[in-house]
């Protein structure tokens, strides 16, 4: 296993040799809830089984799920992010500042908005690791600045792309027949995440940290440093959610985005990564954001109201925690 | 070890330089766009004004309604209200941090009809005029209500729905169920179809908070659920352009005749592209300037109606650029 130089470094209970079952259990698992809820819906509504729904589905958890990803490598390492919601929204105005306002040519404008993505995330870090402010905070204040400057910057007006020649093609166009870009891209994000996550002292850093920190530190790896990285990256998601929203609805709206860092992290956690860090998937975050989006789709299809969509939601997280916890005791 | 430690000072100053840069940033940003405080100091009556939100478009054509008000009438009038319309307790603080300030008046647009009660209580006895906008309180203190009739409003939207699909099945994107309007824009709605067009069955109505993304999906969702659906009426801004994208992603437009709520761009635009067949719209701009001048009225001593109306006007392809519908359309 390539992940020896990392995994060695926590504790010895939590090393090498079952990480990759337990990984693979986890997604299984996760997997499996999928399918079952697929499968019910399936049976419940014969509206459901169909590609334009499942395209509807897919598109749906497009956004949330590019914003899972990102959130995924900071709670790897036992933080928190809570600025990916109205981080995500100031990243689609600052797109529409750059090719509406600005003009600027459409490949320059959305390298800026994942710049800003890239520059909250930074921020995000070094907050956490120079100012040692805990993630849960430095976040918050994230959350509430990005907000803030989102109204400013707007104006509180909802910024208009469609002077913008193909911006709406990045989220609504078909690269390949059939399937929205949004979700290629959604697709491709992850592919490109769980690669950071596995492969990249990034992604083996994380986990690290997550784990156990000080034994990484007393390792040698600058822990401080590579926060500021792993945030910057979970940034980069948030960038990338910000102008896949502001494409699908060709306009930035910076009212939008509060309450969308809950969704995200619910993904997470139903994919089976752990709140307390040093554990999680790519694939799982990818899982638990289509388990979401399934769930809620499948109840409006039967026309439940969205009081109970939200309890449904509720549930399965308490389900989902609570069958990581049940694994975990067994291993123990 | 050493080099260990001059990254980090390196790491350390750029931090603090970054937050530094970002306090500042703020702090100008505030400077240029803060809004206008309070001036005890003046000889002018002040109103303080306390709406649903800010960040709407509605909120302020609203606003702009009531700086005309102001500048017309030499009153001087603040304008606030919290980020979202759920945050009925943020809304009642500010309601509260008015009240200490004294004002002449206060316009309160209720983000919850029960909520403010104690406070209006308190405002009257202080013998500070209250004037309800927006939305009217389960309360006597109000001296008068300046809004939309929006059972009347969205009957209306029910009367070009049915003249517009004539029969089969529909579906309502609401986008609350726990305020008044939201209530009321449901309401007025469906009792008009159920008393006025026995072949229309609305099939389904939900609520998606006025989302964008969250409406549309919702939309999706009933569309599959119901194939052969003829309409769908979008209760605000945000449901409303929610219902067109689900209409546009699915590649159903011209097949279903979709009816919103309120202005802004992306309706406007839609409404031009055919993609909504016409929408109802209220008068913001009228409404921020009667509860203005209601409250000047209130403060000089003199009779107010009880109830407002501040209008609404349906608007479609045909009349969208009249000089009267383009004066209440907010982008």
């Amino acid at each position: 296993m390539t992940t020896t130089s990392s995994t060695t470094t926590g504790p010895a209970k939590r090393s090498a040799p079952r990480f990759g079952n337990r990984q693979q259990l986890q997604q299984l698992l996760a997997f499996a809830g999928l399918v079952v809820i697929f499968g019910f819906f399936s049976f419940a509504s014969p509206y459901f089984l169909d590609w334009a729904n499942v395209k509807g589905i897919l598109l749906a958890t497009a956004v949330t799920g590019i914003m899972a990803l990102g959130a995924t490598f900071v709670i790897a390492t036992g933080g928190i992010d809570l600025s990916v919601g109205t981080g995500m929204t100031l990243c689609s105005v600052m797109t529409g500042v750059f090719l509406a306002n600005m003009g600027l040519p459409l490949f320059v404008g959305v390298l800026g908005g994942l710049a800003i993505g890239a520059l909250i995330g930074l921020l995000n870090g070094l907050n956490v690791s120079y100012l040692r402010l805990p993630p849960f905070i430095a976040t918050l204040a994230m959350m509430m600045v990005a907000q803030g400057l989102s109204l400013v910057i707007s104006g509180t007006a909802p910024i208009y792309f469609s002077e913008v020649g193909g911006f709406d093609q990045l989220a609504g166009g078909e690269l390949i027949p059939g399937l929205p870009n949004a979700v290629l891209i959604f697709f491709v994000a992850a592919a490109i995440a769980a690669v950071v996550l596995s492969k990249t002292l990034t992604g083996r850093y994380a986990l690290s940290i997550g784990s156990n920190e000080e034994a990484t530190a007393i390792s040698g790896v600058d822990v401080r440093r590579w926060k500021v990285v792993i945030y910057t990256v979970a940034g980069l998601f948030t960038g990338l959610a910000g102008i896949v929203m502001a494409s699908r609805l060709n306009s930035a709206q910076p009212g939008l985005g509060l309450g969308y860092e809950l969704e995200a992290i619910a993904a997470v956690v139903i994919g089976g990564t752990s709140l307390r860090g040093g554990k999680a998937t790519i694939l799982g975050t990818v899982i638990g954001a289509l388990i979401m989006a399934t769930l809620t789709n499948g109840l409006r299809i039967m026309s439940i109201p969205q009081e109970w969509q939200k309890v449904a939601v509720g549930i399965v997280i308490v389900l989902a925690v609570y069958a990581d916890i049940l694994r975990r005791g067994k291993e123990a | 070890m050493n080099v260990n430690t001059t990254t980090r000072t390196r790491f350390a100053r750029v931090a603090a330089a970054t937050a530094a840069a970002v306090v500042v940033l703020a702090l100008g940003a505030c400077a240029s766009g803060g809004g206008t405080e309070p001036g005890a100091e003046g000889d002018r009556p002040y109103v303080a004004l306390v709406s649903k939100g800010f960040q709407h478009q509605f909120w302020q054509a609203v606003k702009q309604g009531a700086d005309d008000a102001a500048a017309e009438l030499d009153v001087e009038v603040t304008f606030e209200g919290p980020e979202t319309e759920t945050e009925v307790e943020k809304q009642l603080t500010m309601l509260q941090t008015a009240l200490d300030k004294s004002p002449d008046a206060i316009g309160y647009a209720a983000l919850d009809s029960e909520a403010s009660i104690p406070m209006m209580t308190d405002a009257s006895s202080r013998g500070i005029p209250v004037i309800a906008f927006d939305s009217g309180v389960q309360s006597d203190v109000p001296v008068t209500t300046v809004s939309t009739d929006n059972l009347a409003a969205s009957a209306e939207a029910a009367r070009h729905m049915v003249e517009l699909v004539g029969s089969g099945k529909i579906a309502i994107i609401g986008h609350d169920q726990t305020s008044q309007t939201g209530q009321q824009r449901v309401e007025g709605f469906t009792a008009y179809i159920e008393e006025n067009a026995p072949d229309i069955e609305i099939v389904d109505t939900q609520y998606a908070a006025g989302d964008q993304l969250k409406s549309a999906d919702a939309a999706k969702a009933i569309m599959q659920a119901h194939p052969d659906l003829a309409g769908i009426y979008g209760t605000n801004e945000g449901s409303a352009i929610g219902v067109v994208k689900a209409v546009e992603e699915t590649g159903r437009s011209g097949e279903l005749t979709v009816i919103g709520f309120d202005s802004g761009q992306a309706q406007m635009d839609a409404i031009r592209d055919g993609l909504m067949a016409g929408a109802i719209t209220q008068d913001p701009i009228r409404m921020g300037y009667e509860t203005v001048a209601a409250a000047v009225a209130a403060i000089n001593g003199e009779e107010v109606e009880p109830v407002i109306d501040s209008g609404f006007y349906w608007y479609d392809e045909t009349n969208i650029d009249d000089e009267e519908i383009a004066a209440v359309l907010y982008e």
